[in-house]
C-alpha cells in the first residue's frame, strides 16, 4: 500500500500561502478564546473530586472497556467530520482555500498540551457534570484522530479517476449516490489506514485526558488512562505492568476484531492491484463472511442503504453540474463566515497579545523550543542511523520481512506513554540525568514509522535492479549509496516526517515525567507547556502551544516538504 | 431521413492562457446527428475530439455555441446520451452485475426491473456466467463489454464512444467492433444514433456512416467524408482501399487547409509546437523509407500498415521529418528529400553532424536556445527562460512538450546539453 503522508505536500508551490496565515490566525483565536473561556469557569468545577479508581487489577477489564468505548465514539466522530468536512473542502473551491491550509495547521498543533484547557471548557458545557467529564475526554480523544483521517480522505477526493467522475456524472448518479458508490469506496484503503494511525495515536489522549488536573481541579474517569495515573502516584510498577497487559490485550482484540477485518474488507476497493502482493487475510472477517445470520442481517441493511441511495436520486433529479452550482451559492455566505470569524479570531489574539504576553515569555519559549527542536533532530537522526540499515535489510529478504513488518507496525500502534513509568523508575533509581535520559521516550513510539517505511522501500526494489547489482558486482558501500539508500529514500522521508510530528506531540509527557512525589523535568518546549498547564497559567498555554506550532508547521514547510518532493521526484521507482 | 437527434452549433472551447490569451482548442464545429447514424469523428492528439464529445455528453461547457438534443439545449448530463470510455471507466469495487445497474440505480427504478434490464443487457453482450466477476478478474476486451452493457442498459437515444478500442490489442478490438456492428446492424441495440471518437483512419472507414476530420490546433472540421458501403465491410474492397487512401490524402493536404501535416510545421517559428518525437524513430522512419520496396518514397497508409503505427503515432513522426527537411509529405504519401537520402547511408557520427545543421537550420527554438546560451557568460541558462516564453504563445502543456522535444533533439545533435535535477541548459557536455 503507498504510505500516506501526514503533511500537506501538494497544492501550492509557495512556502507559506496567505492562506496559511489566516489558518493559523484562526486556531490561535480559538486556542485563545477557548483558554479564556474555561478560565473563567474553574471555580464551579472545583468540587467536582470523584472517587479515584482503585487498583486492583479485577477492575482492569472495566476500565479497559470504558476506554475502547470513549475511542470507538470518538472515532465514530471523528468519521462523520471526515466526510463533511473533507467533502466540504474537495467539493468548494473557496471553502477549499480555508479549510485545507486550517486542517494543516492544525495537525500541527499540539492538542496534548491543551487537554487540560478543553477538558475544562467541555465540562462546564455539559449539564451532568459526570457526562460532562465523559464528554470532554471523547473530544479530547477525537481531536487527535480526526485531522489525519480528513486530510487523507480530502486528499483521496482530489485524486479520484477523471474517467470514473465522468461515468458517475454521464450516468446522472445524484451527489448522494455519487459519494457513496465513487468517492468512499475510493478512499476506504486508504482511510482505513488513518484509522488505524489514529487509533493508535489517540492513546496519549487517553491516558492525557482521563486524569487532568489544572490548577487545583482534578478530574478523574475510570478508565486505564485514570489507573495508569493513580499507579504512578503510589509507585506501583506491579500496577503499571497490569494496566500494560490490559492494553496489549485491548490492542490485539481491536486490531482482529476490528482493523484486520476491516483492512481485508477494504482490499476490494484498493483501485490499483499490485502483483504479486497477497490479499490481506482476516480469519474474524472470513466467520463473517461465511456466517448465514450475518449474512441475512447485511443483505437487510444493503438493502435499506441501496433504497436510500434511490430515494434521494429520485427526489433530487437531474443533477446538472452539481459540484460547480453548489460551489457558487455556497461561496458567499461562505466569504461572510470566514470574514466574521476572521475578525473575531484578530480581536482575540489581539486582545492576547497586549494584556498577556511579554517579549522576555515569548523569547524564553522561543529558546526552549530550539532546546527540543535539537532533541527531535538528534533523535530522528539517531533512530534513522539504527533503522535504516536493518529496515534495508529486512526488507530486501522477503522471508524476514514478512514476518517483520506485521511486528514494526504493532509496536506503532502500541502507545508508547504506556512504558513511561517503567523508563521514568528507572532513571530515578539511577540517578540519571534528565536532559539526555528522558528524551529517548518522545522517539520511543514514533521511530517505528521510520523502520516500517524503509521495510517498505526496501521490498519494492525491483528482482531486475537486484539482480543487476549481483551481476555487476556492486557490494559494500558502493550498493549502499547507488542502490539501497536512493530507493528507499522517498519512503523514509514519510516515515520520518510521520516520527518527527509525533514526537514534538509526544515532548509535551515527554519531557516532563513523575514517579511518585519524584518529578523529572528536562528543558524544553514540552516541559513548559506541561509545567504551565500545572500551573493552570492559560496565557503561557497558549503561548507555548503556538509556539511549538510554529516550529512545526515552518519545519514542515522549509524542510520535509521540499525534501519530500525531491525524493519524489528523484527516486521514486516505478 | 428523418429529424436530427442532435444538433451542434457554432460550439467553441477555449481555455485561458498564462499570457492572458486564450487557447483555443475547438472553432466553429457544426455537426448534426440523425437516427439511425454512426457518426466518426477523426483527428489526431489536440484536434479537440475528445473534448467535443465531453461537451456534447454535457460533462463540460462550452464557451461559446450550443448543442442541442431533441429539442432542448444540453447544459448538462442528458438523460439518454450514454458513453462509452476510452479506459472503461469500471468501478473496480463493484461487480460486473453491479457495475451495469449502476446508471439504472440512478434512474431510481425498482429492483426487480433493474436486475431483468441488466441481465439482459449482460446476456446481450455475451458478458453471460461474468455477472459476479470483479473488473480485475477480466481481460481488457471483457472490460469494454461491461462498459458497453452498463451504457446500453439506460437505452441511450446516442451512444458516445471516446476510442472504445485503443486499449484493447489487435484482435480483441476487431472481435468487439465486429460484435457491435453485427448488434447495431440487426437493430438489437436500443439506441437510435452513435458518434465514435478514433484516431484511427480504418477503424471510422468500418464502422462510421459519416466521417468528420478535425485539424490540430486549434480543432476545427475540415472535411466530411460520407461512407456508402454496405455493412458488413471489407477491409479488403478496393473501395474501402480507396477511401482510406482519401482520408490519408485530406490528411496530409497541403492545400487549401492543412490538418495532419501542415505547411504550418514547414516554416516553424520559434513558437511553433514541437512533435515530441525521438530522433531514433525518426531515423528509424528515414531507414525505411529509403529503402526497398520504397526506395525514398511511401504510401502512409501502407507505411502505417507495416509499421503497426496508428495516425496519432506515425503523423508526428511525419511532421519532425518534414520540419528538419529530411522529407516531406504530399497526397498521402511520405517522400525523403535529398538530405533524407544521405541522411539514410550516413554512420552515426556524420548522422548527428547532419542533424545539428538541419536543427540549427530549421527549428528556429533550437537556434534561439544555442543562440541565448552563447551570449551568457556562463553557457548556462535555466529552463524557465525559455518555458516562459513559450507560455505566452501556447498551452502550458505544450510548452512543456515542445521543450522536452527540442530538449531530445538537441542533445542528440550536441547543440546543447540539459540538466534535469536544475533545469539548466548549457553549452558544455558532462565531462
Amino acid at each position: 500500500m503507498r504510505v500516506f503522508v501526514p503533511i500537506s505536500v501538494g497544492g501550492w508551490t509557495r512556502l507559506f500561502s496567505r492562506w496559511d496565515f489566516l489558518a493559523i490566525l484562526l486556531i490561535l483565536g480559538l486556542l485563545i478564546f477557548l483558554g479564556e473561556a474555561s478560565r473563567n469557569l474553574f471555580e464551579p468545577l472545583a468540587e467536582l473530586q470523584r472517587q479515584p479508581p482503585s487498583l486492583d487489577p479485577h477492575n482492569l477489564p472495566e476500565y479497559a472497556a470504558r476506554t475502547t468505548l470513549r475511542m470507538l465514539i470518538a472515532m465514530a466522530l471523528s468519521l462523520l467530520f471526515t466526510f463533511t468536512y473533507a467533502t466540504l473542502a474537495a467539493k468548494s473551491r473557496s471553502a477549499e482555500r480555508v479549510l485545507v491550509p486550517l486542517l494543516d495547521i492544525l495537525q500541527s498543533v499540539p492538542i496534548l498540551g491543551f487537554i487540560s484547557v478543553t477538558v475544562v471548557f467541555f465540562m462546564s458545557l455539559a449539564p451532568g457534570r459526570v457526562l460532562g467529564a465523559e464528554f470532554a475526554s471523547i473530544f479530547a480523544i477525537f481531536t487527535s484522530q480526526a485531522w489525519n483521517m480528513a486530510f487523507s480522505f480530502y486528499q483521496s477526493l482530489r485524486t479520484v479517476p477523471a474517467e470514473l467522475e465522468e461515468a458517475t456524472r454521464n450516468f446522472r448518479l445524484s451527489a448522494w449516490m455519487r459519494f457513496w458508490r465513487l468517492d468512499v469506496p475510493f478512499a476506504v484503503p486508504q482511510l482505513i489506514w488513518n484509522m488505524m494511525m489514529s487509533m493508535s495515536g489517540s492513546w496519549f489522549f487517553v491516558v492525557a485526558s482521563e486524569a487532568i488536573s489544572v490548577g487545583n481541579t482534578t478530574v478523574t474517569l475510570p478508565g486505564i488512562g485514570s489507573y495508569i495515573a493513580l499507579a504512578i502516584e503510589h509507585r506501583d510498577l506491579a500496577a503499571v505492568s497490569w494496566a500494560i497487559g490490559t492494553m496489549l490485550v485491548v490492542i490485539l482484540i481491536y486490531d482482529q476484531v476490528l482493523f484486520r477485518p476491516l483492512v481485508a474488507w477494504a482490499d476490494r476497493f484498493r483501485f490499483e492491484q499490485e502483483p504479486g502482493v497477497p490479499p490481506p487475510r482476516s480469519w474474524v472477517f472470513d466467520v463473517l463472511r461465511r456466517s448465514r445470520i450475518v449474512e441475512r442481517l447485511t443483505e437487510r441493511l444493503t438493502a435499506l442503504w441501496r433504497s436510500s441511495l434511490r430515494w434521494r436520486s429520485s427526489r433530487k433529479g437531474s443533477s446538472g453540474a452539481p459540484v460547480k452550482r453548489a460551489g457558487r451559492a455556497l461561496a458567499m455566505p461562505f466569504t461572510a463566515v470566514v470574514l466574521v470569524f476572521t475578525l473575531a479570531a484578530l480581536w482575540q489574539v489581539a486582545q492576547f497579545v497586549v494584556t498577556g504576553i511579554s517579549l522576555s515569555d515569548v523569547g524564553v519559549t522561543m529558546l526552549l523550543g530550539f532546546a527540543t527542536l535539537a532533541r527531535v533532530v538528534v533523535l530522528i537522526a539517531i533512530a534513522s542511523v539504527i533503522w535504516v540499515p536493518i529496515g534495508v535489510w529486512v526488507g530486501t529478504r522477503p522471508r524476514v520481512a514478512l514476518l517483520v513488518q506485521p511486528v514494526a507496525q504493532f509496536l506503532a500502534a502500541f502507545p508508547a506513554n504506556l512504558l513511561f513509568p517503567i523508563v521514568v523508575s528507572g532513571i530515578v533509581a539511577w540517578r540519571l540525568n534528565p536532559n539526555i535520559w528522558l528524551s529517548p521516550l518522545m522517539i520511543l513510539g514514533t521511530q517505528w514509522y521510520i523502520l516500517f517505511n524503509v521495510i517498505a522501500g526496501a521490498s519494492a526494489i525491483p528482482a531486475e535492479l537486484r539482480a543487476v547489482a549481483v551481476n555487476l558486482r556492486v557490494r559494500g558501500w558502493l550498493w549502499w549509496r547507488r542502490i539501497a539508500l536512493p530507493a528507499v529514500l522517498p519512503y523514509y522521508v514519510t516515515g520520518a516526517i510521520t516520527a518527527s510530528g509525533g514526537s514534538w506531540n509526544a515532548s509535551i509527557v515527554a519531557e516532563v515525567a513523575s514517579w511518585g512525589n519524584e518529578h523529572l523535568q528536562a528543558e524544553g518546549l514540552g516541559a513548559y507547556i506541561a509545567e504551565q498547564t500545572d500551573a493552570g497559567d492559560f496565557h503561557r498555554i497558549v503561548l507555548g502551544i503556538a509556539v511549538m506550532s510554529l516550529f512545526v508547521v515552518v519545519i514542515n514547510r522549509v524542510f520535509w516538504r521540499p525534501l519530500y518532493h525531491y525524493a519524489e521526484r528523484k527516486f521514486r521507482l516505478g | 431521413m428523418s429529424a436530427a437527434l442532435l444538433d451542434v452549433h457554432a460550439l467553441r472551447q477555449s481555455f485561458p492562457r498564462a499570457d492572458g490569451g486564450e487557447h483555443l482548442v475547438l472553432d466553429g464545429v457544426e455537426l448534426s446527428l440523425a437516427q439511425g447514424q454512426v457518426v466518426g469523428l477523426l483527428g489526431r492528439t489536440g484536434s479537440g475530439k475528445s473534448t467535443l464529445l465531453r461537451l456534447i455528453a454535457g460533462l463540460a461547457q462550452p464557451s461559446g455555441g450550443t448543442v442541442t438534443y431533441l429539442g432542448e439545449r444540453v447544459t448538462g448530463p442528458a438523460p439518454g446520451i450514454a458513453m462509452v470510455f476510452q479506459s472503461f471507466a469500471l468501478f473496480p469495487w463493484l461487480t460486473v452485475l453491479e457495475n451495469v445497474q449502476l446508471g439504472l440505480e440512478a434512474l431510481g427504478l425498482p429492483d426487480a426491473e433493474i436486475r431483468k434490464r441488466a441481465l439482459a443487457a449482460i446476456d446481450l453482450i455475451g458478458l453471460d456466467g461474468y455477472e459476479s466477476a470483479f473488473p480485475r478478474e477480466l481481460s481488457g476486451g471483457m472490460r469494454q463489454r461491461v462498459g458497453f452493457a452498463r451504457a446500453l442498459v439506460v437505452h441511450p437515444n446516442i451512444l458516445l464512444m471516446d476510442e472504445p478500442f485503443s486499449a484493447l490489442d489487435v484482435l480483441t478490438a476487431e472481435t468487439l467492433r465486429t460484435d457491435f456492428l453485427e448488434l447495431w446492424g440487426e437493430g438489437k441495440l436500443p439506441i437510435k444514433g452513435v458518434i465514435l471518437v478514433t484516431h484511427n483512419i480504418e477503424e471510422a472507414v468500418l464502422m462510421c456512416d459519416r466521417i468528420l476530420l478535425f485539424s490540430t490546433n486549434p480543432g476545427r472540421i475540415i472535411s466530411e467524408i460520407a461512407v456508402d458501403l454496405k455493412q458488413p465491410r471489407n477491409r479488403l474492397d478496393p473501395r474501402f482501399r480507396e477511401l482510406v487512401e482519401k482520408i490519408y490524402v485530406a490528411m496530409t493536404a497541403r492545400t487549401p487547409t492543412p490538418i495532419g501535416i501542415s505547411d504550418r510545421l514547414a516554416v516553424a517559428t520559434i513558437n511553433t509546437v514541437l512533435p515530441r518525437v525521438s530522433a531514433n524513430l525518426l531515423a528509424g522512419l528515414v531507414e525505411t523509407v529509403a529503402a526497398a520496396p520504397y526506395n525514398g518514397r511511401a504510401d502512409l497508409p501502407v507505411l502505417a500498415d507495416e509499421l503497426h503505427l496508428e495516425i496519432d503515432e506515425l503523423f508526428p513522426v511525419a511532421d519532425a521529418s518534414q520540419l528538419l527537411r529530411l522529407a516531406e509529405t504530399e497526397g498521402g504519401d511520405i517522400k525523403l528529400t535529398d538530405t533524407g537520402k544521405q541522411f539514410a547511408e550516413m554512420g552515426t557520427d556524420d548522422r548527428k553532424r547532419l542533424f545539428q545543421r538541419q536543427l540549427v537550420s530549421y527549428v528556429p527554438l533550437a537556434a534561439h536556445i544555442r543562440h541565448v546560451l552563447q551570449e551568457r557568460a556562463n553557457h548556462t541558462a535555466p529552463k524557465s527562460r525559455f518555458f516562459d516564453e513559450l507560455e505566452d504563445h501556447m498551452s502550458t502543456e505544450d510548452a512543456e512538450l515542445t521543450l522536452r522535444a527540442v530538449i531530445g533533439w538537441g542533445r542528440y545533435a550536441e547543440v546543447f546539453a540539459y540538466d534535469d535535477d536544475s533545469g539548466t541548459f548549457s553549452l558544455e557536455n558532462p565531462t
